[in-house]
This record gives C-alpha cells, structure tokens and sequence, in this order.
C-alpha cells in the first residue's frame, strides 16, 4: 500500500495514496501504525482523499489503529471521505467510534 | 443486456485478485438494462460483496493456498443477480452469524455481516464437496 507520512507538530498525517483498501494492502497500513506507536507517536491522522473503495478488512486496520492509539492515550482521527467510504462507516456504526472531519486542517485544529 | 448473462471465472487463492473481481461487479452494475436505482450505489456494493466473499473463500476457506483456486459465477439478469462462490475449506454456520453483530470495536468479523446486510437473500451450502457461498440481489 502507497501511504506518505508526514510529521505536524504533535501530529502524524498518514494519507493513503490508494484507490482501494482491501484484505490485499490493508495489512501494510496497520504495520505502518504499529511501527509510529513503537517510536512513540501516538496522535494519527489519517487522510483518505484518494480512498474510493474499502472493506471490511480496511475497516479492521483503522479500528486497530483506534484501539492501539487510544491505549496509549492517543488518538486516531480520519479525515476527507470520500461519500461511499463514509457510506461504510455508517453501514458497520463505525461513524460513532471515530472523530471523522471534513478537511484535514479540520482534524489538525481538533487536536490541540 | 441480452436476457441473463453468465460468467465463470477461477482465480487462485490470493488477494491480488479481489481488485479484479470486484471490478467485474462495478461494471455489471452499469450493464443492467432496466435497473431504477442508484447505479453507483449498487456498483459499490456488488464490488463489495464479491470483494468480501472471496476473501473469506482465499483466507478462510482455502487457507491463502495459491495452488487451490476460487470459483465465482455470476448470473445476471434484468431481474435479479446471482453470485456464487466456491471454496474448499471446512465452512461456517451461517445462522449463527446472522445473530451475532461485531462488536463496533471488533477488528474482524464484518465481512459476512455486510453481504447479510446488502444483499437480498444469502446462503452458505455444501455442494459437490465444496461450500458455495450464494449471494442474490434483486431488482423489482
């Protein structure tokens, strides 16, 4: 999976730079995260502009994403869905777990 | 669309191909001749199911095995739409599934949730050695 990570601050801004995230590559992103908690970084935003498709596998790694940030006091926020992905969040109720911003200056400014 | 189309198609067991097959959803979606509703709706959620049946099929049911291929059928009409899926493993209970939700945050465990939801009518059957997971939507 094509994911750029950018360092703001206190911040971390993962955008993912796939069309789809399926049972394929999702697994890359959730190594991804588990590697930012290693080092200590635990405040994500994750930026799914380029995202037109997702499954319940790209579901699973943002939920782990949540669940090891959130352990450590973090966060994980998501941010510029696109309609049919946050279609997704509603399907599963996944919508009222995340804090899910219309713009990534939206999420940055919910940080602080 | 001529009056059903039928395809057949076997891919190994792995994930590279779920991008493919639900492609081949997508696109059936935007065939249909008389469909009336949102095309792109159902478009996204026939690539979804296919795309969540045939992981379970590569990662459940046949172990992520390259050398034991994935059977799909497709059956397409004004009317309705069948998708079948084959796999060689030791299946599941579906009616058990239909009563369990995942927990909101359960990593896993969504998938045969969703087609339940989406689709019309689903059945998980055991058929000339292999399980079939049959998925059917309609249209009227």
């Amino acid at each position: 999976m094509q994911l750029k990570i950018n360092e703001q601050e206190d911040n971390v801004i993962i955008t993912v730079e796939e069309e789809r995230m399926d049972a394929h590559n999702s697994g890359n992103l959730k190594e991804r995260m588990l590697q930012l908690f290693d080092e200590g970084k635990y405040q994500l935003v994750i930026d799914l502009t380029a995202v037109r498709f997702i499954d319940s596998s790209g579901l699973g790694a943002l939920v782990s994403g949540f669940k090891n940030a959130s352990a450590r006091d973090g966060s994980l926020k998501l941010c510029c869905l696109q309609p049919q992905v946050r279609s997704m969040f509603e399907l599963t109720r996944l919508h009222r777990v995340f804090e899910i911003f219309s713009t990534l200056q939206e999420a940055l400014d919910s940080q602080s | 669309m001529p009056k059903r189309v039928e395809l057949n198609i076997k891919v190994p067991s792995q994930t590279r191909y779920l991008a493919l097959i639900g492609q081949i959803g997508e696109s059936l979606a935007f065939s249909l001749n008389n469909y009336q509703g949102n095309r792109r709706e159902l478009a996204y959620h026939l690539n979804l199911c296919l795309t969540e049946g045939l992981t379970n099929a590569i990662c459940h049911g046949n172990n992520s095995d390259p050398d034991k291929d994935v059977h799909i059928s497709i059956s397409a009409s004004d009317d309705d739409l069948v998708i079948r899926i084959y796999d060689q493993g030791p299946g599941f209970d579906i009616s058990a599934r239909r009563k369990t939700k995942a927990h909101p945050c359960d990593e896993g465990g969504r998938g045969i949730n969703i087609i339940l939801k989406l689709m019309d009518n689903v059945k998980y059957l055991q058929e000339n050695g292999a399980n079939v997971l049959e998925m059917t939507k309609t249209f009227h």
